[in-house]
């Protein structure tokens, strides 16, 4: 019998600890209470996993103290038909039987703060091969046949990366992660880190030792505190076990690790702004050339790859480069996590081999849209990504394919969106994001994308004119042409796709004042429908600026001209009589 | 020593002392110096900045330079309880305007402010990364998923009686 509770940060928020807590507590010591990290059903959290005696699983979900309670009892009985109705129902097993997973593959099975249970996975076994029968040219060989590319979103080959810093000249070089994960909606590497951290120090070693850097450093976002808690743990699990340090395995190859915790700066994602954060600078972006490879960290030769990117590469060492690029496309090789979020039924981590469809994702994997409503767009590539329309949903996913939309992979943010989403609101929402984040070094970016958020800002507030389209069209050119780093020079995307597929609403909102979605405050207009209205003034009461007034049991009625629009009257009105038009 | 006369003489630089005898000679350091001290003084005080920077052998402005460029580093004392609300793009498209709204409404306070009584500071934060839960925040350590505004008024007024 063993019993797991996940215990990632998002079933932690969920309650985990305390059903934890209380599952300890209930099965009175006779069984111990294992954790795992993110299983990446994460709209299922809390989860608790027992496996009985005949090693079969029972996966409850959405466990409630209460549900804790009848699980510890089912175990202490070993009935388990006594708790089968708190277990996952068939159509949410789907979501993860329809995967195929490689970087996330022991994420939500091991624990992750236990080394021996990584290792009787098979882990630290490819390092062991690397190390023991294998040249440095071997494994970038290994790497360049399974066309893994970077996932971090750029998806530049590896193998080609690593080659240029191996052949670098200088004794000193090293190897970076980028675990800054910046998309604001992505948290794939988060996952990774809090749920499989080994897997990400093994790939990070075979690089390491690939490219001949004795130090490795991972940046890790701040706002991760548990991710770099387990990150720490790992490493010193692996520098006892003799994984990490001088003379590895006794074969000579010597390499340290470090964890270096970021400051919040979006920019800081960008490998060379991230080197300069490292360093203990600002974070602003260099000129490349000369690229990290040939002058990077401290001006040495550097190799900085994604979270995803690493925890890929023991699998493909063990497996074989062919195995991964059997999976996917002509152009893109393997799988790819994303993190599917929003407005969906099912949101978690989702990895599939490349090629399968937009739509498998959203709607076979993660069960459509919330309440049924209508599927408008779904994000991807935050902040230099876009938003890709209901039309091309049968768009595969594949590198060129993506971006070929307007849209880019990026590093794997999916937030889907439905009708009552305002797209000129999603524009501005990512160009408040990116003036705000623009570090500032160049003209185009810093003051580009700050022009481009004014002119959103008056749109959405009504004020938009005749040619802001074209405006922001003009801006958008500009800022792609000019701006120094791939914050300003993808800047534009979310503004060019949205006017690109959503132009009618952009159109309604310059031309009508209005707002499609109904979201724009500054464009609706509250009213009540006298027929439904009982007069019980409970809104009146509620409305912080005595916007409403009426007598008791009659028709109440809504002063436009003081009505903030704050949606105080709509949330507490029992009888859905106040609408926004 | 600034001479503005806007320093705090609450602050003990003693406190500082291991860590900049720790790092102080480790080039790269900088942000992890601050970062330190942050946790020692709940914000960056004025003194903090010069002593790391004579300490660092930089000048008080490149200190400062790199202290404003991220958003972690805070330069005002913050409350008892440091809200960080995500306004990243799940927790958008799901509403975190409104809890936004909700916590202005039972505070009184904007993003970067404090309350009279010093208990709540609101910081907006991008993406804390349980996204699948948005909208989201995170007060202290402490993660909270699902909001409504009525569970973050139950929220604060749990956390206004434990004080
Ligand atoms: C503004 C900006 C932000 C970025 N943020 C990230 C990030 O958060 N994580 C990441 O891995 N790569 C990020 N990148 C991409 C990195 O610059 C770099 O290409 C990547 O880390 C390389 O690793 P890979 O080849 O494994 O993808 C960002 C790039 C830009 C321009
Ligand atoms: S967008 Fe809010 S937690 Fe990620």
């Amino acid at each position: 019998m063993k019993i797991i509770v996940g215990q990632g940060s998002c079933g932690i928020a969920a309650g985990a600890g305390k059903i934890k807590a209380v599952l300890e507590q209930s099965v009175e010591g006779k069984y111990p209470i294992g954790i795992t990290g993110c299983i990446g059903m994460c709209w299922l959290e809390p989860i608790v996993d027992v496996y009985d005696d005949n090693n079969n699983l029972h996966r409850y979900v959405k466990v409630s103290e209460d549900i804790a309670k009848a699980i510890a009892e089912a175990v202490l009985s070993s009935d388990f038909a006594k708790a089968c109705e708190y277990e996952i129902s068939d159509e949410d097993k789907l979501f993860l039987e329809k995967q195929t997973r490689i970087a996330l593959r022991n994420c939500g099975i091991i624990n992750p703060e236990n080394i021996d249970e990584y290792v009787s996975v098979g882990g630290y076994s490819a390092l062991k091969k690397v190390l023991s029968s294998m040249t440095q040219d071997d494994v970038i060989n290994e790497i360049k046949a399974s066309g893994l590319a970077g996932r971090g979103g750029a998806g530049f080959p590896t193998w080609f990366k690593w080659n240029a810093a191996k052949q670098s000249k200088g004794e000193e070089k090293y190897l970076i992660c980028n675990a800054d994960e910046g998309d604001p909606g992505a948290f794939m590497d988060r996952a990774v880190i809090e749920s499989d951290p080994h897997s990400l120090i093994e790939g990070m070693l075979i690089g390491a030792y690939a490219i001949g850097a004795k130090e490795a450093v991972v940046y890790v976002r701040a706002e991760y505190p548990l991710a770099i808690i387990r990150l720490q743990n790992a490493i010193e699990q692996a520098r006892n076990a003799g994984f990490v340090g001088e003379n590895i395995l006794g074969s000579g190859f010597t390499c340290d690790f470090r964890i270096k915790a970021g400051a919040g700066a979006f920019v800081c994602g960008e490998e060379t702004a991230l080197i300069e954060s490292l360093e203990g600078s600002r974070g602003m972006p260099r000129l490349k050339p000369p690229f990290p490879a040939q002058e990077g960290y401290w001006h040495k030769p550097s190799n900085i790859n994604n979270v995803e990117t690493f925890a890929n590469v023991a699998w493909i060492i063990s497996n074989g480069g062919e195995a991964f690029s059997d999976m996917g496309t002509e152009d893109s090789k393997g799988t790819k996590v994303f993190a599917l979020t929003g407005k969906v039924k099912r949101g978690g981590l989702v990895e599939i081999p490349m090629g399968k469809t937009l739509r498998e994702v959203i709607f076979d994997i993660g069960g459509g849209i919330k309440e049924d409503k209508q599927f408008k767009a779904v994000q991807m590539g935050g902040p230099s990504g876009g938003c890709i329309p209901e039309s091309l949903l049968d768009t595969v996913i594949d590198y060129k394919k993506l971006s070929a939309t307007g849209a880019i992979m990026g590093s794997g943010g999916m937030v889907v969106m439905d009708e009552s989403t305002c797209m000129v609101g999603m524009a501005k929402f990512f160009l408040d994001f990116t003036a705000k984040e623009s570090c500032g070094k160049c003209v185009h970016c810093r003051i580009g994308t700050k022009r481009m958020q004014e002119i959103l800002t008056r749109i959405v507030n009504g004020e938009g004119k005749d040619g802001d389209i074209e405006l922001l069209e003009e801006l958008c050119e500009a800022i792609k042409d000019g701006a120094l780093c791939g914050l300003g020079q993808t800047a534009p995307n979310p503004v060019l796709t949205t006017i690109k597929y959503f132009r009618n609403e952009y159109e309604a909102h310059i031309n009508n004042k209005k707002c499609p979605a109904k979201e724009c405050t500054q464009l609706l207009t509250y009213e009540i429908d006298k027929d439904k209205c009982i007069g019980c003034t409970m809104c009146a009461k509620k409305c912080p600026v005595s916007a409403i007034s009426g007598e008791l049991k009659s028709a109440h009625s809504i002063d436009t001209a003081v009505c903030i629009k704050c949606g105080q009257c709509i949330a507490n009105c029992k009888f859905g009589a106040i609408s926004k038009n | 020593m600034c001479k503005c006369n806007c320093s705090d003489s609450n602050i003990d630089l003693n406190l500082l002392k291991p860590v900049l005898d720790k790092y102080s000679n480790v080039k790269g350091s900088l942000i992890t110096i601050l970062q330190n001290a942050q946790e020692i003084y709940g914000y960056l005080p004025t003194e903090v900045i010069y002593e790391v920077a004579s300490a660092t052998g930089n000048t008080p402005a490149k200190v400062m330079g790199v202290a404003t460029f991220y958003t972690q580093f805070r330069f005002k004392p913050v409350g008892k309880y440091l809200i960080m609300l995500c306004q990243g793009t799940a927790c958008h498209v799901n509403g975190s305007e409104m809890i936004a709204q909700t916590i202005n409404e039972e505070l009184g306070i904007s993003d970067g402010e404090t309350t009279d009584d010093g208990l709540f500071t609101l910081s907006c934060v991008a993406c804390l990364g349980c996204c699948s839960l948005s909208p989201v925040m995170m007060i202290n350590d402490e993660t909270y998923g699902s909001l409504t505004p009525k569970k973050v008024r139950e929220i604060i007024a749990e956390l206004k009686s434990r004080s």
